[in-house]
């Protein structure tokens, strides 16, 4: 999925902005604001402190522009910092929380149902489903989530997720996975039962 | 090779991120087709993956465009400007390379 966004020249920004034209920056982190401060948000679980991670990340990539390296994408290294922001202040509140954690065995079991229906998108417009859906991925471990959210929601692939958390592409797959059915098994049951209004019945005269 | 269920449950992710090995996909596919149960789990986790990414999950607070620009241009205010600063400290600070203050 290439958005037209993408053909803009990011490095020719990234370039006037090292040139002195300051001003440019704003243009360059446009598309981003939203993806640094999902980063932020999914980690601290608190608007008003995702918030102000966002904007540290920000100044932070501002003042360090002249060290990043064209062979990561922008958006990646944006992330990245916002990432480590994040990490940082939740150390300060939680010391011990950020620790890396072994990939140690124990699948999880999935939610089983057998009358699974599509549940479409426009759902999506009712708040009840927005917030079973958050309060889900909140509740995923912070290892985890970290991961879901870059490769789910940030859309960054495998090799870029295990560099932004220093980990292996096996430790990627791995969590991928686990977060994937934590949720279904979280989000399968409650959405099944919160989307289905008074089921029609197959065979009404029985 | 017959799969079980808790078999195919472990490949779930890969086989919805089409990684698995052509021999593996078709004993998922072959399992798929008579279970209902797997069949089900596959459909609710690929369902539940387009809505957790849809964009109306997390929605930006009101005014935060504008805080973060306006909180950006003080910064471009009160710091240097960033330049090229290969093989400086490595603590995120900026180094003084430009001596143009205020």
């Amino acid at each position: 999925m290439q958005s037209p966004a993408k053909a803009r020249d990011e490095a020719g920004l990234i370039a006037d902005v090292l040139a002195g034209k300051t001003d440019v920056f704003h243009e360059l982190i446009r598309p981003y604001e939203r993806s640094v401060y999902l980063m932020a948000l999914s980690m601290l679980r608190n608007e008003a402190e995702a918030e102000d991670v966002a904007q540290e990340a920000f100044i932070k990539a501002y003042r360090n522009l002249g060290r990043f390296r064209a062979e990561a994408r922008f958006s990646t290294w944006l992330i990245a910092i916002a990432l480590n922001e994040a990490r940082a202040r939740l150390r300060k509140k939680e010391p011990g929380l950020t620790d890396s954690m072994d990939d140690q065995d124990g699948a999880v079991v999935p939610a089983q149902l057998t009358d699974w229906r599509e549940i479409p998108s426009e759902t999506l417009e009712r708040d009840e489903i927005r917030s079973i859906i958050r309060r889900a991925l909140a509740a995923l471990p912070l290892p985890y989530r970290e991961v879901f959210v870059l490769r789910e929601l940030e859309e960054r692939n495998v090799k870029e997720t295990a560099e932004t958390l220093g980990i292996t592409i096996a430790s990627v797959k791995m969590r991928l996975h686990r977060a994937r059915m934590m949720l279904q098994k979280q989000l399968a049951p409650q959405l099944a039962s919160t989307t289905t209004t008074k089921r029609r019945r197959r065979f009404p005269w029985f | 090779m017959v799969l079980n269920c808790r078999h195919v449950w472990e490949y779930i992710s890969g086989y919805l991120d089409n990684t698995l090995d052509e021999q593996t996909r078709l004993d998922v596919e072959r399992h798929l087709e008579h279970c209902e149960i797997c069949s089900a789990i596959l459909d609710s986790t690929r369902n539940i993956l387009i809505l957790t990414a849809d964009d109306r999950v997390f929605e930006l607070p009101v005014g935060y465009s504008e805080r973060l620009h306006a909180r950006l241009q003080q910064t471009m205010i009160e710091s240097p400007p960033p330049g090229h600063n290969d093989g400086g400290p490595d603590d995120g600070s900026v180094t003084p390379d430009g001596s143009s203050d205020g």
